[in-house]
């Protein structure tokens, strides 16, 4: 090991007063909560389609990659029109749709509902088959350059906070992210659709009794949850350069969070989320030594403890 | 059972077909693999301008139409019949795709690589296959100084001199600084880079301190918020980075808007390939290297061999050459310069032998700079060096770079038969600055 | 059945010795170089083939792969002990005994916990061995090629004969040893617990001890088969040994060469290596498509691999 990236446990606070340390620690916690509403928006989607249909969706990535590139593209186009920066705003809901109608759709009727009598694990690689091949449809259809699509971050300037300028842009996540979180709080327990689904959930032949038409049920959740993945991409677009292999990266990291909270439950996904990114922003500060698998030890240590997630519903064993 | 026999059978009567070539014999055309980097994140900012920079010269050579004193046409009269191959991947797939382009493809020449990963793996399976190999841009020192090499080759300068240089860079330019931090990515590019420069910073600006927080974010992390609050937070005043691909534009991209080019210096050691994709948002002030005399930094060196090397490729290609496009076309250059030497020496088409022959230790000007087959027995390159700062050159409507600084080869590169962190930790015994 | 157990052993004598001969005989160096890389491979999804008979799918062998291959690359580096005959036990060694370690975990999990605690853990040793600059980092380093009692030729292209003989040898050894403990009352188990764990355990059988035997064997073989592979290739590094797609990749083998037989999996190792060769060399822009493509047709037109192709080229064979 380099013996210049030695560990360092005194932390500026040791060079200066408190007001340094307040500074360091104001910087910690908003740094964890942007990190930390990007990865709850990206792998919320996740852990919706796996509560539901019980599919762990590898190409998830893809969702997320194609609302990317869909919504940078987008925003180039709309600004060389000559429209304003702020008005490129628009074209992040409209990628997030599209992308999310487009994709869901396609994978759920032509693939997944022929393989839902199939072993979980199969699907999994299915969507693995389909995650490999999505990515290079999408090498093919936007090439190799990266897209930079800056205009939104540019529009929403900048600001002072604890002792260093933040961009609003990235600010704004954490409001998307508790927003998000409210609207599928509110829809999943406070309304008839919200109760039907856990009917399905809980159990999919009963509810086919009662006469829930499952396969629609099935098909609006997944296209949701493209959604929600697409949305993360589309969001986060503006912030960097969206370049091939964008889409594998956070595959890993949404599983580590979805993992960590509790597979299938939106709970779960909050305090995966804020598990991970606090866990990092205090490790790039303090310990940047082990920011690079500070994720895997946190989901390694919740999964040897409570094998099951911290939420997830405690389940029946058959007999 | 019976059918993968079978399969077997077809196959290996398929490779015997095609496995009949033998050396030596007059040839029409030779066939050169180009590998560089055609998908994941390094496509945009590498592998493309690579891939064209290759193209581009092979061509040209093909037709006879390289300025003078290149204007012979081919590879010692043969036409490179070029294959751009993916480098993507990781190191093991691509010693896997090496043996194939030898065993199985039988290529002549291979021309290319860009990661220092893909050529440390592939040198030893080089020197076991015997085939030709001209590396192009990776950097890691290591290839030629933990073995000797036969059949590898190396056309531009390793990562000692980006490193070198820029410490050179601050010491010259920005005499004042106290101290100094690095974001640089967690593998070894990142590692090394980061090494040499804050060792060669202890011999060149011995009073100025290295910060105890270096951050060393994942490789194609993509999001480097917390990042760059730390950074904002540390009190150096100088950062350096080696980052490159599509890291590098994101993490200007992100830096950009929260000042931190305005509150600290920072050093990119590879910023050159981000000048004309980045245009107007290159904010101005970074320091910037693009791994040796290429690109941005050189575009107005008014040679023949530049101008023509400038003009044509922004003709084709619709903008101007960045440095992985001049390193592949250097590589490119020199395999036909060595060919062309050996033919002569030979009086007829050469061996490879013989056009190893030739391309030991030869010195040759190519389209910025002066190349010098100088180190590891005639096999390493040595170039002269130069850093630049950014400035938007409002006229032209085009990125441009001032205070511009070259460094000679010698000053920046160890001398040969030592090994660079050697050198440089022995305080740089012997550079000519 | 008992014809079908006839046939194997013959079937795997015949089959990998007739390949050794063609290797030194006929076989171009090129195709011998691919054999070599798909048996090494085929080592490791005989291991998970064996998991997965009892429903259990590891999205984290990466792990003992890469451990494999880093030990025998470790006691070269480092101790300077290049012996197949020593360092390839080793390694085998050093796999097992993680695997028996981690074993007391994992066995408690099933399903998709099952795989994605494996992926957590192979993630982990990722992370470690990105930080670790004297191996090499993300660069990995490079392998000498193994001595055989002592002996070495001096041209490289013998050797990598040598080796690959030696590897149709091992593989022929693996293969019987456990076809032959499939077979066992241990073994049999297997399908038992896929169906119905708890019925399992009332007949007087701990599954929890019978997964922790599988377990370890899987995690033994993974780590045969990443050794060999370095010794293949003459190089180790994270991304092509540990990362996540690596461990994809060798369930990809599995689903492709099917649970059938123990010979599966090296018909299957060597038409992936074959599909991703002409892939890569035909669309090199497109060669994730084409392996995805396929994995979702054995998905959906061969559920049970090519295993059962050969099954129907012999149908009289069987009763």
């Amino acid at each position: 090991m380099n013996p210049a990236v030695g560990l360092n446990l005194q932390g500026p606070i040791a060079g200066g007063g408190t007001g340094r340390a307040m500074d360091l620690f104001i910087t910690i916690v908003i740094d964890g909560l942007e990190f930390s509403s990007y990865l709850f928006i990206v792998s919320v989607g996740l852990t919706l389609i796996f509560g539901v249909m019980k599919i762990l969706n590898v190409a998830h990535g893809n969702f997320y990659a194609w609302g990317a590139y869909s919504a940078a593209y987008l925003i180039g186009v709309w600004s060389e029109s000559g429209f304003s920066d702020i008005s490129t705003f628009a074209m992040i809901p409209v990628a997030t749709i599209g992308v999310g109608v487009v994709l869901g759709v396609i994978l759920e009727r032509t693939l997944l509902r022929h393989m839902y009598h199939r072993d979980e694990v199969v699907i999994v690689l299915a969507t693995f088959a389909t995650f490999l091949i999505l990515e290079d449809i999408l090498l093919l259809t936007f090439g190799v350059d990266p897209y930079f699509a800056y205009q939104p971050m540019v529009a929403l300037d900048a600001v002072e906070i604890g002792g260093i300028i933040r961009d609003v842009y990235k600010l704004t996540m954490i409001g998307l992210a508790i927003g998000i979180g409210v609207v599928l709080w509110f829809v999943l327990t406070q309304t008839k659709w919200g109760r039907l689904l856990t009917a399905v959930i809980y159990d999919r032949e009963m509810a086919t009794t009662m006469g829930v038409d499952v396969s629609m049920v099935y098909l609006v959740t997944f296209v949701i949850g493209a959604m929600l993945g697409a949305l993360g991409g589309a969001y986060i677009a503006p912030t960097v350069s969206v370049a091939p292999g964008f889409g594998i990266d956070v595959i890993v990291l949404s599983f580590a969070v979805v993992v960590i909270g509790g597979m299938g439950s939106i709970p779960g996904a909050v305090i995966g989320a804020l598990a991970v990114g606090m866990a990092r922003a205090t490790a790039v500060h303090q310990f940047p030594e082990v920011e690079l698998f500070v994720v895997f030890v946190v989901m390694a240590v919740v999964l040897v403890f409570r094998p099951e997630g911290l939420f997830a519903p405690a389940k029946a064993r058959k007999i | 059972m019976k059918a993968l026999g079978r399969l077997f059978t077809v196959a290996a009567a398929a490779a015997a077909i095609g496995g009949l070539a033998a050396p030596a014999v007059a040839k029409d055309t030779i066939k050169v693999a180009v590998p560089s980097f055609l998908s994941g994140p390094a496509a945009g900012p590498f592998g493309v301008p690579s891939r064209n920079g290759a193209e581009m010269v092979i061509d040209a050579i093909n037709s006879g139409k390289l300025p003078a004193p290149y204007n012979t046409k081919g590879f010692a009269g043969a036409v490179a019949e070029p294959d751009f191959i993916d480098e993507a991947g990781g190191n093991t797939k691509q010693v896997a795709e090496y043996r194939n382009l030898v065993q199985k493809r039988d290529m002549d020449v291979i021309i290319g690589y860009i990661s220092s990963g893909s050529c440390a793996a592939l040198a030893p399976v080089v020197e076991e296959l015997k085939r030709l190999t001209v590396f192009a841009v990776c950097g890691t020192p290591r290839i030629f100084e933990e073995s000797s090499r036969n059949y590898v080759f190396r056309t531009m300068a390793h990562a000692t001199a980006d490193s070198v240089a820029a410490a050179h860079y601050v010491a010259k330019m920005f005499p004042d600084v106290k101290s100094y931090t690095g974001i640089n990515q967690n593998y070894a590019w990142g590692q090394d880079s980061w090494r040499d420069f804050s060792l060669a910073m202890g011999h060149l600006m011995p009073d100025a301190k290295a910060s105890d927080k270096l951050q060393f974010p994942k490789i194609f992390a993509g999001q480097y918020g917390s990042e760059i609050s730390a950074l904002s937070l540390d009190k150096s005043e100088l950062v350096h980075s080696s980052f490159w691909d599509g890291d590098l534009e994101g993490f200007i991209f992100q830096a950009t808007p929260r000042g931190l080019f305005k509150r600290k210096k920072v050093v990119f050691t590879v910023g050159g390939t981000a000048a004309y994709r980045l245009g107007k948002k290159l904010p101005d002030g970074l320091i910037l290297g693009a791994r040796g005399p290429y690109g941005i930094l050189v575009r107005d060196r008014k040679t023949a061999l530049n101008e023509w090397f400038v003009n044509t490729y922004k003709d084709r290609y619709g903008t101007y050459p960045s440095g992985p496009a001049y390193q592949y076309g250097q590589a490119v250059l020199a395999t036909k310069i060595a060919y062309d030497k050996a033919a002569e020496a030979a009086g007829g088409f050469p061996t490879q032998d013989q056009v190893i022959a030739a391309f030991k230790g030869m010195e040759f000007e190519s389209f910025s700079t002066t190349v010098k087959m100088a180190l590891a027995g005639g096999h390493q390159a040595i170039t002269e060096h130069v850093y630049g700062i950014t400035k938007w050159n409002d006229e032209d409507a085009e990125p441009g770079a001032v205070d511009i600084q070259f460094f000679p080869a010698e000053c920046v590169m160890p001398p040969d038969g030592q090994s660079s962190v050697e050198w440089i930790e022995g305080g740089m015994k012997g550079a000519k600055c | 059945m008992d014809r079908t157990r006839d046939l194997t052993m013959p079937g795997l004598i015949v089959g990998l010795g007739f390949c050794a001969i063609a290797g030194i005989t006929f076989l171009p160096d090129w195709l011998v170089n691919i054999l070599t890389i798909s048996f090494a491979r085929a080592l490791a999804v005989v291991g998970l083939m064996v998991l997965w008979r009892t429903g259990l799918v590891s999205f984290g062998h990466a792990l003992y792969y890469g451990l494999g291959a880093y030990t025998v690359a470790i006691l070269a580096k480092e101790f300077g002990i290049t012996e197949f005959f020593i360092s390839v036990p080793i390694a085998i060694l050093v796999s097992a005994t993680l695997g028996f370690l981690l074993g007391f975990i994992i066995r408690r999990y099933r399903e998709i916990f099952f795989a994605m605690l494996s992926l957590a853990f192979s993630m982990v040793l990722y992370g470690v061995l990105v930080k670790t600059e004297v191996l090499g980092s993300t660069d990995g380093f490079n392998v000498p090629s193994p001595s055989f009692l002592g002996m070495r030729s001096e041209d490289e292209v013998v050797n990598d004969k040598i080796l690959y003989v030696v590897l149709c040898f091992v593989g022929m050894g693996v293969a019987l040893a456990v076809h032959r403990y499939l077979k066992s009352t241990l073994g049999s188990l297997t399908t038992a617990i896929r169906d119905n764990e708890i019925r399992v355990e009332y007949l007087g059988f701990s599954v929890a001890w019978a997964i922790h035997v599988k377990y370890v064997m899987s995690a033994a073989l993974a780590g045969l088969g990443g050794a060999m592979l370095s010794l293949t290739l003459g190089q180790v590094d994270p991304d092509s040994m540990v990362n996540w797609p690596v461990s994809g990749e060798l369930v990809f083998v599995t689903i492709l060469s099917g649970p059938g037989s123990v010979a599966a999996p090296f018909i299957g190792s060597v038409i992936f290596e074959l599909i991703r060769t002409y892939a890569f060399e035909w669309l090199p822009h497109a060669w994730q498509l084409i392996v995805g493509g396929t994995l979702l047709l054995i998905i959906f037109f061969l559920p049970d691999g090519v295993w059962s192709l050969v099954r129907k080229l012999a149908p009289r064979k069987e009763a």
